[in-house]
This record gives C-alpha cells, structure tokens and sequence, in this order.
C-alpha cells in the first residue's frame, strides 16, 4: 500500500492534471492558457495535461472575476474533484475582481467561495508566469504543505 | 424521437461558459438554443460609475482578443463628444494597432477552428504564427493582451520601432499566403468538412442582421472602415474581400484573404505614418453635455458604441453592441437540418465571443 502511495505521489508530482474554468472573465487569461499548451510554451512536454473532467483533475486553474451565471458551476466544480487538490488563481480576475470590482453581478473574489493556494497576478499573466504558477501548485501537491497563501515571486506586474 | 442534447455550461470544447442545447432526430439537428448569461459581468453598469479615464480601462476588458477595438471605439466616440481632433500620427498608430489586433484574433480563430476539425498540425502552425505577433504587440504596447494604447485624443505610446513591426508582418503574411491559405483551401479533409455545411444565403444575413466576416461570406459587401472610415482608413486602400456560398468555408476563405489585406494595411500604415505628436495635448479633457455613437470592424463584425454625457467626469449611459451579440443567432439558422457533428464547427464558423456578447 505504502509503494502505490509513493507512486502515486510521483506521478502526480511528474504529471499534473488541470482543469481549466473560466468564471466568466474577458477571455485574456484563457487565451494565455491555451498559448501555454500551443508550440512555443509547450506545457505537455513538461507532463502538464489538461483535462475534460474535474473528477480526473489535480489542479483547478480558475480565471475569471466568479460571476453570478458560475459560481453554483464552480462549487460543484470544485466538490467533484478528488483530494488531494490544489488551487491556481490565474490572473487579477480571481484575486481581486480587476476592473469589475464593485460590480452586483459579481460574487468574486475566488477566496470568498475557495481556498486558494496560488495566485497568478497580471491582466493578464504572460505564460512564463501561467506556468511558473502551476509549477508552484505542483510543488504544493507533492508535499501537500498545509493550506495558506502563496504568491508566486519574482512576477513584477 | 427527439433527443435533447445539452453541451456546456462547461465542455472541454468550449474556452467559455456557454450552454447549447441541441435538439436531434437521430443524427438531424432539429433545433438549437443557445445560453451565454454566464460571463454576465455589468461592464455597462460599472462604466456608469467610473470616469472616463478609468471606463476606457474597463472596456478594453470587455474582450480580451478585441480589446484594443472596444477602447478605440469609445475613444472615438467620447472625441466627437469633446470636439477634438486627434494628431495623424495617433491615428496612424491606432490603425497599426487595430489591424495587428485583427491578425491575432484571425489566428486564434484560424487554430480553433483547425482544432475543431482535428486538424492538430494547423493548429500549431496558426498558434506558433500568432506569437510572433504577440511578441511585437508586447513589444509595442508592454502587453500581451488589452494593450492600453488608447487614451482621449491620442495613443499613450509611440510606435518606438517601425522596422520590428515591418519585420514581423511580412514573415506573417508569408506563413498566411505559403501555409495557411493552402493549406486551408486546398486539404481534402478541410474540404469535407467545409464545404455546404453551415449555410446562410444573402437574404437571410440581411434578416438576421449578420456582420462582419460572417455577412461578408454571404455575399454581403459591408465593412466599416470602408463605409464610415475611422482612425486613418481613408487614407488607406484595400480591399475587402467577399465570398457569396454563404456556407463555413466561405467564412474560412473570407478571414483568410482578410488577414493578407490586414497585412497589407499594415504595410501601408508603415509608409505613410507621418512624424509628430501622438497626443493632442492635456491629458484630462472635459467631455461636454452630449450624446455620441462611434462604429468600428472590430475582428468580428460591426461594434457599436452610445455614450451620452452629463458634463461630469462620469458616463451617463455607456452602451456597447457587440458583433458576436448579433451573429449569434444566426448559427439556429446554420445548424437547423445539420449533421450534428458539424455543431461544434458551425458554433466555430461565427469566432462566437461570449464574453463580448453577454458583457
Ligand atoms: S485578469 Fe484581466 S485578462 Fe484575465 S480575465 Fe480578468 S480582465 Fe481578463
């Protein structure tokens, strides 16, 4: 039992699986994160997947300020996911509602509704960012470190 | 037997919340509803209580793939409330601009829709041709997407390095014209899954009030920065290229060509930019009492903005129309009697953005 654990534990250091949700931003970030996985940033060949289904995911990459129309969607996102997970809030959206702070529409910031274990600052994020960000989130998974607030350094934006 | 197939709000296919509804016999799409209130944010409510300044900043992030566009159009429309002219070079730089932002937003399309197909090869070729333009859009305004390169009367940066631009746009218009455009026009499977899927005769786009790219592939001559030209389009010419099948490939075919022209556009803008001011003068401008619009080709069709004035410092009514808002309900009409693995790529065929149409 203890071998699969550790092997377990490898892999999920080795190969992250994220899950991608948008909740409901302008669209910058997630554009960021597909560039992530095009050519140049190439994140697959680092094992980074990203995956159709919460319920195969480790990571849950949120961009987005947590509009009203996705917040019921990212709760039960976010149940459906097996433990042990970690949370990456990509871009200004998830932090702090960026421009749309204020809004009644609006039910963010992310750490109102989850507990968040990265933040991604930028509008948006570059891609070194992005991935420095999941990096970290992987590094979060592998000791499974106890829950608090980390920001990634060294992003001047 | 119809079956009701629902898709989203959340799907691997999709890279925003949207939620289709698609109701089959068998293989036949009967009928199709569409729901796109999940990005709902209030951007119009919120412009409302922000002041010029900060609301230019606001409706850059309406979109973040026309996101120079939304700002230039409301620019434009608080200047023709304030009276004031705008330096040549300032225009220029806004076209320069303009025009790279449409080169990006067609690449991203271009890879989507090779996804779609399953064409992974043309997908990398469409990304890997679109960071060589972000990188000059980063190197130009700082960003790699809503640039802040607009402010009332002018541009907040110079265009530092024309060469660069210069550079970057000749080897894009070569990936388009060497790889892209045969391939996308000459590929078999492309073919197949292009060709009379998807149609829309001319009758019909005028009906359901279709624009930009998609009005154009059905036979419908209406651009914007030919009609009512803004920014340094009437100092420019080009052409705008027009399709009349009316069905996806047409749509593939008409950005296409639209991007060589945007090249083409660029290229001129290079020439022609004269030396001078970028900005006509103080920063704070009092936009008087008044009501404005401005029109503009955003990447994806006609955008439209109102913005009427109180004296203030703070918009009174702010109200954008968005391309997508109206192409939207034209893919019903698309995929009525489609194949119901043609959905995906007809939902493409329009580049839907939902963040812009539910704002
Ligand atoms: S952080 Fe900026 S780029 Fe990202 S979704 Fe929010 S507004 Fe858009």
């Amino acid at each position: 039992m203890r071998l699969i654990k550790k092997l377990v534990s490898m892999a999920r250091r080795r190969s992250p699986w994220l899950f991608h949700l948008n909740t409901g931003g302008c669209n910058g970030c997630d554009i960021e994160f597909s560039a992530c996985l095009a050519p140049r940033y190439d994140v697959e060949q680092a094992g980074i997947l990203l995956v159709g289904s919460p319920r195969h995911a480790d990571i849950l990459c949120v961009t987005g300020p947590v509009t009203r129309g996705t917040r019921a969607a990212l709760e039960t996102i976010y149940a459906q996911m097996p433990e042990p997970k970690v949370v990456v809030a990509l871009g200004n959206c998830p932090a702090t509602c960026d421009v749309f702070a204020g809004s009644p529409a609006i039910e963010g910031p992310l750490d109102r509704i989850l507990p968040v274990d990265v933040y991604v600052p930028g509008c948006p994020p570059r891609p070194h960012d992005l991935i420095k960000g999941v990096a970290q989130a992987v590094a979060i998974l592998a000791d499974q470190q106890p829950r608090d607030r980390r920001i990634i350094e060294g992003v001047n934006q | 037997m119809s079956f009701t197939i629902p898709i989203g709000p959340y799907h691997p296919a999709l890279e925003e919340p949207c939620k289709v509804q698609v109701i089959c016999e068998g293989e036949i799409v009967q009928d199709v509803s569409l729901s796109v209130k999940y990005n709902f944010r209030g951007v119009e409510w919120l412009a409302e209580r922000r002041n010029y300044h900060q609301a230019i900043a606001l409706v850059e992030r309406v979109c973040g793939i026309c996101s120079n566009v939304h700002a230039l159009t409301f620019c434009n429309a608080l200047e023709g409330l304030a009276g004031l002219t705008v330096p040549e070079r300032a225009q220029y730089i806004r076209t320069i601009m303009v025009e790279l932002e449409r080169l990006t937003s067609h690449a991203l399309w271009a890879g989507i829709a090779a996804e779609v197909m399953g064409f992974q090869t043309l997908f990398m070729t469409c990304f890997a041709m679109r960071e060589q333009l972000m990188d000059l859009l980063e190197t130009i305004s700082g960003n790699r997407i809503h640039y802040g390169m607009n402010c009332i009367g002018g541009v907040t940066r110079d265009l530092a390095n024309p060469e660069a631009v210069r550079i970057t746009v000749r080897r894009v218009r070569q990936t388009v014209t060497d790889q892209l455009i045969p391939l996308f026009t000459e590929d078999k499977t492309i073919h197949a899954r292009c060709s009379g899927i998807g149609q829309m005769t001319k009758e019909q786009a005028v009906a359901w009030g279709a624009v930009g790219p998609t009005a154009r592939a059905s036979g419908l001559t209406e651009d914007i920065r030919q009609t009512s030209p803004y920014a340094a389009y009437n100092q420019l010419e080009f052409k705008v290229p027009v399709e009349t099948s009316g069905d996806v490939f047409a749509r593939v075919v008409v950005r296409l060509l639209e991007m060589v022209e945007s090249c083409h556009i660029v290229e001129q803008a290079l020439d022609q930019i004269p030396p001078g001011p970028i900005h006509h003068g103080p920063i704070f401008v009092e936009i008087p009492r008044g009501e404005a619009v401005a029109r503009a080709e955003a990447p994806r069709g006609e955008l439209f903005y109102y913005v009427s004035s109180d004296g203030t410092d703070i918009p009174c009514r702010v109200k954008i129309r968005t391309p997508s808002f109206v192409n939207l309900p034209t893919v019903r009409l698309m995929m009525l009697q489609a194949n119901l693995a043609d959905v995906p790529l007809i939902n493409a065929s329009i580049d839907p953005c939902y963040s812009c149409t539910s704002r």
